[in-house]
C-alpha cells in the first residue's frame, strides 16, 4: 500500500503557497500581517514564536477553521480562503490536522476516533450505524500497528495516557490519507520524552507517505532537531525563515524578544 | 496581635473581608414579609390546622386496611397498565421530538435567531402543567389515553429539549472542531463529535422524564386522559378510601421500580 501511495505521491503537488495573508478579528488589531510563504511538498516545517504571535491562527487559516480576512492560500490549484461549504469540506479532507491536547472525542473508542478521519467520505447513515467501509477499517488497523497501539482499538479514548492520545490523534489525521499534515502545538501537554517520541512518530509516518508537515511548536530544540525549515513569528509577522542551522540566538531574541510578550 | 505589627496590616486601606450583601439581605426580608402577609390573607393559622386534624385522622383510619377485592384489583391493574403505557409512549415520542428541538435551541451550534425562536417555542410548550394541556386535548380529541399521551408529549418536549440544549451547549468544542477539521459534514460532526459527548446525559434526562411522566400519567386520568387517574378520582369521590390507599401504594411501587430502572439505564449509557 505504502509503495503504491508513494508512486502516486510523485504525481500529486503537495506544496502550499500563502500570499499576502491577513487576519484580524477587530479592524485595527491584526493577528496576521501580510504573510507570504511557499512551503515545499516534503519535510517538516516548524513554526515557532511566542503565544499570541499568530502561529495557531496561521495554521487554522490553512484548513479554513479560521476564515482569513484577505490574501490567498493556494493548495492543489485552489484558493482555500475562497472556499465555502462543500468545497471547503472537500479541501479539509485532504489536509490532516493534529490538535492540542484533548482533541480526541473522549467518549468514543480509539477505533471510532480513527474512523472519524473518514467522516468527510462516508454518508451520515454509515457514520450513525458505524458501518464504515471495510478498507477504512483495514487501514485503521494498519495505523494502530504503526502507532504501537495494536490492542487498544476498543479502549475508550479517555482511558489513554497523553502520549497515547496524541498517537491516536496522528493516526486519525493519517486516516484521511491527507496531502498535507498540520500540527498545532501537538506536544504542549506532554512530558519532554513523550514530546520527542510524538514528533519522531509524526516525522516517520509522514515521511513514509511523502506528506509535508507544518507544525506549530513552542519547543525550539524539538524544532531544530526535526524540522528542515524553521519559520519564526512575532506579532503576526514572519521574522525568521531558514534552515535550523541558520537560527541563531539573535534570531531567537527577535522572535521571543523582551518587548513582544511583555506588552 | 501586638501594637507593633498593626501598621503592617494597614487595615483601613483594605476592603472588608466579608462585606454585607445588602441586595441579598433585602430580598430575604422581603420574602419573609410576603410569606407572613400571604398566610394572613389565606386563613393559614394554627387553629385551622388543629380543627382539621381529627378529620385527617378519620380519613387515614378509613384507608386501612387497603381494599384488595379481586374486582377492584383487576380494575386497578388495567388502569396501571394503561398509565405505564401512556408514560412510556409519551416519553419515547417526546424525547424523539426533543432531539431536533434541543439541537436547534443550542446556541453554540445554531445562529442566534434559530436558537432563540426554538427557545420561545419550547418555553410555550413548557408553560402549562400537563393536566391543563390534557384538558385541552380531551376537549379537542375526546376522552382516552391518546389525549393523555399527547399532553405528556407536549410537556416532555418543553422540558427535555431545554435540557438537551443545555447539555449540547456544554460540549467540549475542541473535540467538535477536531471532527470538523477532517472535512466531515455537519450531520457527521453531530453524529461523531457532539452526540458521543451528550448521550450519557441524554439517557439520564430520558430516565428522569420517564419517572416524571409515570407520575404525571396518573394525573391526566383525572381529567379524562386515560390511565389509573380516573379510577383514583372516582374512588375519592365515592369515599372508597381503602381503595384509594391500594392505588396509592401501587403508584408508589411503580415509581420506585422506575427509579431502579433508571439507574440501570444510566449504567448502560455511561
Amino acid at each position: 500500500m505504502t509503495i503504491a501511495m508513494q508512486a502516486e505521491t510523485a504525481a500529486v503537488d503537495r506544496s502550499l503557497v500563502i500570499r499576502n495573508l491577513e487576519k484580524s478579528y477587530t479592524a485595527d488589531k491584526p493577528i496576521l500581517k501580510d504573510i507570504n510563504l511557499k512551503i515545499g511538498g516534503r519535510g517538516i516545517t516548524a513554526v515557532i514564536g511566542p503565544s499570541g504571535a499568530g502561529k495557531s491562527t496561521l495554521i487554522r487559516c490553512v484548513n479554513g477553521l479560521v476564515a482569513a480576512t484577505s490574501g490567498e492560500i493556494i493548495f492543489q490549484g485552489e484558493n482555500i480562503t475562497r472556499l465555502r461549504g462543500r468545497q471547503l469540506r472537500e479541501m479539509r479532507r485532504r489536509i490532516g490536522m493534529v490538535h492540542q491536547e484533548y482533541s480526541l472525542v473522549e467518549r468514543l473508542s480509539v477505533m471510532e476516533n480513527l474512523l472519524t478521519g473518514r467522516l468527510g467520505y462516508v454518508p451520515a447513515w454509515r457514520a450513525w450505524l458505524r458501518r464504515f467501509p471495510a478498507e477504512d477499517i483495514a487501514h485503521a488497523y494498519e495505523l494502530l500497528d504503526a502507532i504501537g497501539l495494536t490492542d487498544f482499538g476498543n479502549r475508550r479514548a479517555d482511558q489513554l495516557s497523553g502520549g497515547q492520545r496524541q498517537r491516536v490523534g496522528i493516526a486519525r489525521a493519517l486516516m484521511q490519507q491527507p496531502d498535507l499534515l498540520l500540527a498545532d502545538e501537538p506536544t504542549s501537554s506532554l512530558d519532554p520524552k513523550t514530546s520527542v517520541e510524538i514528533i519522531e512518530l509524526m516525522d516517520k509516518l509522514a515521511a513514509a507517505r511523502g506528506i509535508p508537515v507544518i507544525i506549530n511548536i513552542h519547543n525550539v530544540e524539538l524544532a531544530r532537531r526535526f524540522a528542515s525549515r524553521i519559520i519564526g513569528m512575532a506579532k503576526g509577522s514572519i521574522v525568521f525563515d531558514g534552515p535550523p542551522a541558520a537560527l541563531e540566538d539573535k534570531n531567537l531574541a527577535e522572535i521571543y524578544g523582551g518587548q513582544s510578550w511583555i506588552e | 496581635m501586638s501594637e507593633t505589627t498593626r501598621p503592617l496590616v494597614q487595615t483601613n486601606e483594605r476592603p472588608l473581608s466579608l462585606p454585607v450583601n445588602w441586595p441579598r439581605r433585602l430580598a430575604y426580608i422581603a420574602l419573609a414579609i410576603y410569606a407572613v402577609y400571604a398566610a394572613s390573607t389565606l386563613d393559614v393559622s394554627w387553629a385551622r390546622i388543629v380543627r382539621g386534624l381529627p378529620q385527617g385522622a378519620h380519613f387515614l383510619s378509613r384507608m386501612w386496611p387497603p381494599n384488595i377485592e379481586p374486582l377492584k384489583m383487576d380494575l386497578m391493574r388495567q388502569g396501571l397498565v394503561e398509565s405505564v403505557e401512556i408514560a412510556v409512549l409519551s416519553t419515547f415520542f417526546g424525547v424523539l421530538l426533543s432531539l431536533p428541538l434541543g439541537l436547534l435551541a443550542a446556541r453554540n451550534l445554531m445562529p442566534a435567531w434559530v436558537s432563540w425562536t426554538t427557545r420561545g417555542v419550547t418555553a410555550l410548550l413548557r408553560s402549562f402543567n400537563s393536566v391543563i394541556v390534557a384538558i385541552l386535548f380531551v376537549k379537542a380529541i375526546g376522552f382516552g389515553a391518546l389525549a393523555g399521551i399527547l399532553a405528556l408529549i407536549v410537556g416532555t418536549m418543553g422540558f427535555v429539549s431545554k435540557l438537551f440544549a443545555e447539555a449540547i451547549e456544554e460540549v467540549n468544542l475542541r473535540q467538535v472542531e477536531a471532527v470538523r477539521a477532517t472535512g466531515a459534514s455537519f450531520t457527521n460532526v453531530l453524529i461523531m463529535g457532539v452526540l458521543p459527548q451528550v448521550m450519557a446525559r441524554f439517557a439520564g434526562f430520558t430516565a428522569y422524564q420517564l419517572d416524571s411522566n409515570l407520575r404525571n400519567s396518573t394525573m391526566v386520568g383525572i381529567v379524562g386522559g386515560g390511565g389509573i387517574g380516573a379510577a383514583l378520582f372516582t374512588a375519592y369521590q365515592r369515599f372508597d378510601y381503602d381503595y384509594v390507599f391500594t392505588i396509592l401504594l401501587a403508584i408508589i411501587a411503580i415509581v420506585m421500580l422506575s427509579e431502579l430502572a433508571s439507574v440501570q439505564i444510566r449504567k448502560i449509557f455511561q
